[in-house]
């Protein structure tokens, strides 16, 4: 079967360019108490004048108008989502209904502890479960988002290292690691040493020991890293880094590689962030929210954002007296409605179905790894795990680049993978199809890929110049960046 | 397909960790459960939690209907389960929504520019500092205490170790407003950001033009922020503001027990480029149709690592399409009366007590139960399925025995009357005993 065909898609202008004045889609109660003059109540200068812009189309006008433009999106509902490191498996429905009890969603961060047990009860159930996964001692859930873990995470180890009398000055990232990695360090106010990774791509345990010395405060090392490969030497950099009184941080992003199979805190690690939007389902809704738990060893659980949970005999109540906490990372305590659908996802596939979920999503990316060898260059050859880095050498030799490879498989109905990532894969193609993807799906996208190697040998410019079938064509993202339009203004 | 992947056992997938990393027993974890068991733990959890309360808190998290069509367009799997937009040609659809959004947030505010979003008020202010410090070059930052004092907390957290000292300047005793004989002393040619709120903790519009003039005469920047966006409809935009980063949860945003919310910052064209966070820009595709796609990305951590803006990556894409939705069913006309509304509710319950502060304030304000009262007060409060004020002393040890009180258009009438009677009469009876 033929996977796409054109279908009926409708354009459509900004709200703005469709605003008739006078046009409404609200309604509001009478007002019971009497009306209130605005320029007495607050003063005529603090008063202002109509939003000039502002929409004005009617309730009909305004669900068609997202409602048409959802059918240009892409999105996991609509198939394989195969970007590496990003973790885009299915998100279940339940998570979002139960997001939704009332009693939880409209629950204000203030109110009494009295009324909010059983949002702290979900929060402290997490906090279990995650530490469990993790083989950590502590959970904070605070943290906003990956990148917002992180930045916990090394505050923690800032900090810890300053009550040790010295916070040092350096934080060591593989060259194979996320951008945020790097951006972190340099917020907590760190200088960055890039290291090379080995030939076979991992962390050349040799060369550390040499680098480690009183100035390195850690290592931030993403296990499975961003090839997909196992960290095989990861209690011996643990032990190299300890010894220098060091620490160990892990980007928990690759996590959906070894829930229930192996825990950070069983190899050493001593602080770790979660991604609840990618390991553990919640949706990524375009771009967030997520949400970025911190795990960490006891030695650094004093240091942990306030409040923290803690339980006083039968209740949950909120701890803000914590001498050596780093302080607040967000207000109140953290993105609660993630929380809950992380919990959901938790609590329907329990032990056996998280081992069960993790080992799916590697045999996945195996399966994907034999059916396209033949195809695309591994530059890496040792076993993967959830996800696999093909290059685009071979492809290359006849002017065709991983982005337009990327591009050719929207033709075929699928999501890019993630392109030029890992930056040590000249022209990476980054695949991880998760253990959501059936059989028939993965088999679909290996035979596009295929499909596409094939015609990159017959007619390169086909692939050059894709996509074909979609509604936007290939965007001109040098002129956006060139004279940047970021709003619109009338003409 | 274990066939196809050379082996006989999904184990076997694993042979190649070292035996000395592998959990050699199950998770700790119970056993799976069926989806109706799932509703039925929430709904127990649920149950736990305060129900059926009439709500008089707001301090930065406020109760407002959420229009349906909210719920309705951000249930829709292609905006609830899409990726960052990076592949432009399969996202238009986010594409457009985050352009009309960063539209909508300049029209609101008065700024020129403003991101796709961060993750709350609080982080957003925190960033709004360090840009300033990228741009003025300086690194020493004043903070009104009539800012969130949870904002200032995690400013401080993010300060601290960027080398910026953080420094707080007062409010005047009687109008709840800035003191700003107080920031003209503090103010330095060292100083990169003023950061104020409006309105500010206590519900009340702020002098932002006059702290802009001392600010700017210094050559710092001026930052500010908001927590109440529904007050936009009405007041003055901050738009003598360098940077307003500010929280949008009152923008159908539900109060979820303290997120996700919606962050944002918004700036002058001349300070786009030390802006955090993504940004859409407006182009065309080949065919030469306008197409949307993320712009200006050297700013970013993906590409400048270390040197990046920002780390920030994942932000609260689908809560910014919320804040979309409801700002376009209000809309010209709608947020205006949404607004009036809000003042004419807080302005009844006020009328039957008596603010502290003379500054003219929006949906909240501040009255005095005298100390110890106001516990002994919120406690017969809950016995009445009312949830009183935020008791101040929390935040401020000067002003134990104050409340801070929200009203907004969900808040009913037979409510007010009831909280101002239990007030007054708590009042009365201190006088009594006194």
């Amino acid at each position: 079967m033929n996977r796409v065909r054109q279908h009926l898609s409708q354009n459509e202008r900004l709200l703005f360019e469709q605003s008739s004045p006078g046009k409404r889609a609200y309604q509001l109660p009478e007002l019971d108490v009497p009306a209130v003059d605005a320029a007495e109540a607050l003063g005529a200068a603090n008063v202002r004048a109509e939003i000039e812009g502002f929409p004005e189309v009617s309730e009909v006008e305004a669900l068609r108008h997202f409602t048409r433009l959802s059918t240009w999106n892409y999105a996991i509902d609509h198939g394989m989502y195969p970007l590496g490191s990003c973790t885009m498996k299915y998100n279940p429905r339940i998570n979002e209904l139960v997001a939704r009890t009332e009693a939880l969603a409209w629950a204000h961060p203030y109110q009494p502890e009295a009324l909010s047990q059983g949002a702290m009860k979900v929060m402290a159930h997490l906090e279990a479960a995650l530490a469990e996964i993790t083989g950590m001692d502590a959970v904070t859930l605070q943290p906003a988002a990956g990148a917002h873990g992180e930045l916990t995470g090394i505050l923690l180890i800032r900090a810890f290292l300053e009550k040790c009398g010295n916070p040092r000055k350096k934080i060591l990232i593989p060259d194979s690691a996320h951008g945020t990695n790097p951006a972190t360090a340099a917020i907590a106010g760190y200088a960055v040493e890039n290291i090379p990774s080995s030939a076979t791509g991992v962390l050349d345990v040799g060369a550390l020991e040499q680098i480690v010395d009183q100035d390195v405060a850690a290592l931030m090392v993403t296990n499975p890293n961003t090839l997909g490969v196992f960290e095989e030497n990861i209690t011996q950099a643990a032990a190299i880094l300890h010894k220098k009184g060091a620490m160990l941080y892990m980007d928990g992003a690759n996590m959906n590689a070894l829930v229930g199979i192996a825990r950070p805190g069983d190899f050493g690690v001593d602080v770790m962030h979660l991604n609840l939007h990618k390991t553990f389902s919640t949706p990524h809704g375009g771009g967030g929210p997520g949400a970025g738990p911190v795990a960490v060893k006891k030695v650094l659980e004093p240091f942990l954002p306030v409040p923290r949970l803690k339980r006083t005999g039968r209740k949950w109540a909120f701890d803000y007296n914590r001498k050596r906490s780093i302080g607040r990372v967000k207000a109140y305590y953290g993105n609660f409605g993630v929380m809950v659908r992380a919990l959901a996802y938790i609590l329907a596939h329990g032990g056996p179905g998280l081992r069960n979920a993790t080992m799916d999503a590697v045999l996945n990316a195996v399966y994907i790894r034999k059916g396209l060898e033949a195809y695309y260059d591994l530059p890496y050859t040792q076993p993967n795990m959830h996800e696999v880095v093909f290059s685009d050498e071979r492809q290359a030799k006849l002017g065709v680049r991983t982005g337009d490879i990327a591009k050719r498989l929207i033709d075929y109905g699928f999501h890019p993978y993630t392109v030029s990532f890992p930056m040590i894969v000249h022209g990476a193609l980054m695949i991880e199809p998760t253990e959501t993807e059936s059989k028939d799906e993965i088999d679909q996208f290996i035979e596009a890929m295929i499909s596409i190697a094939k015609e990159i040998e017959t007619d390169p410019q086909l692939v050059k110049t894709a996509p074909h079938a979609t509604r936007t064509s290939r965007v001109d993202e040098v002129a956006a960046a060139r004279k940047p339009v970021l709003r619109w203004k009338a003409a | 397909m274990l066939n196809a992947c050379g082996v006989s056992s999904l184990e076997e997938l694993f042979a190649h960790l070292p035996e000395a990393v592998r959990l050699g027993r199950p998770l700790d974890l119970e056993p799976g459960i069926s989806e109706y068991e799932i509703v039925q733990y929430f709904r127990d959890r649920a149950a736990e939690n305060g129900n059926g309360y009439a709500l008089f808190l707001g301090a930065g998290v406020y109760n407002h209907y959420r229009p349906v069509l909210v719920d309705a367009v951000v249930s829709h799997g292609e905006f609830l389960t899409s990726y960052t937009p990076y592949q432009a040609e399969l996202s238009q659809g986010t594409l457009t929504s985050i352009f009309e959004f960063q539209t909508m947030i300049c029209q609101l505010t008065g700024m020129d520019v403003a991101n796709a979003s961060m993750y709350d008020g609080s982080t957003a202010v925190a960033e709004a500092a360090m840009m300033a410090a990228r741009a003025t070059g300086r690194s020493r930052v004043l903070v009104a205490r009539t800012v969130h004092p949870e904002y200032r907390e995690v400013l401080r957290t993010y300060a601290r170790n960027q080398g910026m000292p953080v420094e707080e300047f007062g409010y005047d005793a009687k109008t709840g407003m800035l003191d700003l004989d107080n920031l003209e002393r503090k103010m330095d040619d060292l100083t990169a950001a003023v950061i104020v709120q409006t309105p500010n903790f206590f519900g009340i519009a702020d002098q932002v033009k006059e702290a802009a003039r001392i600010a700017h005469g210094r050559g710092a920047l001026l930052v500010a922020t908001f927590t109440e966006a529904v007050s936009l409809g009405i007041l003055e935009p901050p738009a003598c503001a360098d940077i307003v980063a500010a929280e949008l949860q009152s923008f159908a945003i539900s109060p979820s027990y303290g997120g996700p919310y919606a962050g944002i910052i918004a700036t002058r064209e001349k300070y786009v480029r030390q802006m955090p966070g993504r940004l859409v820009g407006q182009s065309v595709d080949s065919r030469g149709n306008r197409a949307f796609c993320l712009t200006l990305a050297t700013r970013e951590q993906h590409i400048r690592r270390e040197k990046a803006t920002s780390n920030i990556c994942t932000n609260e894409a689908l809560i910014a399409l919320m804040a979309t939705v409801f700002m376009t069913v209000y809309g010209k006309q709608g947020l205006r009366e949404l607004a009036g509304q809000n003042l004419a509710k807080a302005h009844y319950l006020a009328g039957k007590l008596t603010p502290r502060f003379s500054g003219s304030f929006f949906n909240e304000f501040v009255v005095n139960v005298e100390s110890q009262a106001v516990d002994e007060l919120n406690r017969s409060l809950l016995k009445k399925k009312i949830v009183g004020g935020l008791s101040l002393g929390r935040f401020y040890p000067e002003l134990a025995g104050s409340v801070l009180l929200c009203a907004t258009e969900m808040t009913r009438r037979a409510d007010m009357d009831e909280l101002a009677n239990a007030i007054v009469s708590a009042a009365a009876a201190k006088e009594v005993t006194a």
